[in-house]
């Protein structure tokens, strides 16, 4: 009876859910579709204040109250205690750079923020030269692109598994790399616990997913290279190597760097993967999740705040390096 | 003629360069790639007694498989936890106007940022795209509490609040605005790329902007819409952040992501719920990327990552 009752509720809620979200997409259609049919029937001289209005205006609306107002209220916010009432100068960053547990937090952004990076480009690189010179390099690509469809969660979900430890000596182990180590000789322990492998075992997860991305934009510039080049340089006799290192990485210079930087961006974010596989325990926290943390565990906006700051500081100068970029790149087109 | 036979000589430059060993090793990657996912697939067909007593990589010898796992963690909710297939639910409930809607107003102000002549406009672009450089995390306290009190000044009231707290409509707005600065700049960058002549033309023959935009800019955009409609489903789709910390941690909005990290955190041990949890988020983005890996890998090309 309760079961049935369930049934009925579940579905029930499903149809009202439904029913919720096509009204949404009607009603907004309709917004739209109206806004539209009013414009076009009015004068051009209205039409020339007019098309701001509805091109423009939403667009920079929503990116003002959903980013720059944000923005400038979290550096407000940075500098003020607790729940926002008073001033507390800068005791929030020094809270930041004294802490011990906030230290560890930082130490493991830097080291996510250079490992990250650096793997991922590698083996992007790697399997791009790798699979240039391969015949049918699809499946192959497929495959190692493959996880970037698939979200941090799942991914978590996917190595926690990899990883799973059981301290039972009588019972077989279900996790692979437990398994593994048994088969190499070695007594498998319990992974995520131990500091500072853990760090690095996350990492793994998030390096597994990036070098799908890698090897895309690298394996685009790699093909660009003119094939002249290439035999001119096979015409002097340079060995595989040599082109590698001589010819390759040199001409597509510019795109690693981007890819570095972009990962890098990703990595000093890192959230899902943390939250998942350890929540941050274990001396596995990084700055986003101690962000989270702070301001909704902790309920402290000011050390919360404190660390979006700190966040943002370290992006900056990456950003900034990959809009410099672009900006270079389309003044020479 | 000539350009057959350079394309000759390239090809057995090519042929030449191409070593079985390479392509060995690389096929080697992308088997250890795709291993830890396979893992999980075959886990999540395996009985729970199964799972727990033997690695899956015994099933080779030893096959033994059921949908117990999916008809459980699907349908069957636990006292107060609906299950599974109410959060699924609730992912389209948030993917899908958290794509149609900034896409719209992304493709009117890159219509506007390419076309419309007024000073600054360059400006304007760089400066959105610039945006990018604002981490998520700098706007979830004060979009917080802008959504569930309004804003105030003093006592007068500038944005009332609504009471949208624990609807889906914080999420939709939340995507919406993090997904601008990519929206704009990679739908800008087909537009502006648009024959000048084309849209010149219509203008003369009398159409306005908003005809124009109907029945010229939109249809021939639809490449650019699809590259970015992509970006934007699998980032709504796979997002934990956002949907943890404007869904207020309320059951009924929840999505997939959002259960599942919970899972893993609470029932970190149950592998054959977990695992069958896991494949259910992942079929639906995986399927959407293969069918379009061409779109995804063009926007990808065009400079678009989510920063």
């Amino acid at each position: 009876m309760i079961e049935i009752a369930a049934r009925q509720s579940q579905l029930e809620q499903a149809v009202s859910k439904l029913t919720g979200l096509t009204l949404t997409i009607l009603i907004f259609g309709a917004l739209v579709a109206i806004a539209f049919a009013l414009s076009e029937r009015t004068s051009e001289r209205v039409q020339r204040f007019l098309k701001y209005v509805i091109f423009l205006a939403p667009a920079l609306i929503f990116l003002f109250i959903g980013l720059v107002a944000p923005a400038i209220r979290t550096l407000y916010l940075s500098f003020r205690d607790a729940r926002g009432e008073e001033s507390v100068g800068w005791a929030n960053f020094k809270w930041a750079f004294t802490q011990p547990e906030i230290l560890d937090v930082l130490r493991n952004t830097g080291v996510w923020m250079i490992v990250a990076p650096i793997a991922s480009t590698g083996f992007g690189l790697l399997i791009a030269v790798l699979t240039d010179r391969m015949r049918r390099p699809g499946l192959v690509k497929s495959l190692i692109f493959m996880p970037m469809a698939i979200s941090f969660v799942g991914a978590g979900i996917i190595w926690k598994f990899v990883y799973q430890f059981e301290p039972n000596d009588r019972v077989p182990e279900i996790g692979l790399l437990s398994q593994i180590a048994e088969w190499l000789g070695f007594v498998p322990s319990n992974w995520l616990l131990v500091n500072p492998l853990n760090t690095f075992l996350l990492i793994v997860v998030f390096v597994w997913i990036q070098t799908g991305f890698a090897m895309v934009v690298l394996s685009a510039s790699i093909k660009a290279i003119p094939d002249e080049i290439l035999e001119a340089s096979m015409l002097d006799g340079a060995s595989g190597w040599k082109r590698f290192a001589r010819v390759t990485v040199p001409m597509i210079r510019g795109t690693i760097i981007v890819v570095l930087s972009t990962i890098t961006i990703g990595a000093l974010k890192v959230f899902d993967i943390i939250r998942t596989m350890t929540g941050g325990n274990f001396k596995t926290s990084v700055i986003a999740n101690e962000m989270y943390n702070q301001s909704f565990r902790a309920l402290n906006y000011g050390t919360g705040s404190a660390l979006a700051i700190i966040l943002f500081l370290g992006v900056l100068p990456l950003v900034a390096y990959n809009v410099m970029h672009l900006r270079r790149e389309r003044s020479e087109r | 003629m000539a350009r057959k036979s350079r394309r000759r000589d390239v090809e057995a430059v090519k042929t030449h360069l191409s070593s079985p060993w390479a392509s060995f090793a690389a096929i080697l990657i992308a088997t250890i790639w795709t291993i830890p996912t396979f893992g999980l697939f075959v886990t999540s067909f395996r009985p729970s007694t199964g799972i727990n007593g033997s690695g899956w990589w015994t099933v080779f010898t030893n096959p033994e498989f059921t949908f117990t796992n999916y008809t459980r963690v699907l349908f069957e909710g636990r006292g107060a936890t609906p299950p599974l297939s109410q959060y699924f639910l609730n992912t389209f409930a948030i993917v899908i106007p958290s794509t149609i809607i900034p896409i719209t107003i992304a493709m009117f102000a890159a219509y506007a940022i390419a076309w419309f002549n007024f000073k600054g406009r360059n400006f304007l672009f760089f400066t959105i795209f610039a945006l990018q450089v604002i981490p998520l995390q700098m706007s979830l306290i004060p979009l917080l509490q802008l959504f569930s009190g309004g804003l105030h000044i003093g006592n007068f009231t500038v944005i009332p609040s609504f009471g949208i707290t624990g609807t889906f409509i914080p999420i939709w707005l939340a995507h919406t605005m993090f997904g601008l600065p990519l929206a704009i700049f990679l739908l800008h960058n087909f537009i502006a790329q648009l024959p000048r002549e084309l849209i010149e033309a219509a203008r003369v023959d009398g159409a306005d902007h908003f005809k124009l935009f109907r029945q010229i800019i939109l249809p021939l955009s639809i490449p650019a819409i699809a590259s970015f409609a992509i970006f934007q489903f699998l980032w709504t789709w796979n997002d934990l952040l956002v949907a943890l910390t404007f869904g207020g941690g309320k059951r009924d909005i929840a999505p997939l992501m959002v259960r599942l990290a919970e899972m893993t955190g609470t029932r970190g041990g149950d592998w054959e719920l977990l695992t069958a949890g896991a494949f259910v988020s992942i079929l639906v983005p995986v399927a959407v990327f293969f069918a379009l890996q061409r779109y995804f890998v063009r926007g990808l090309l065009a400079g678009s990552v989510k920063g």
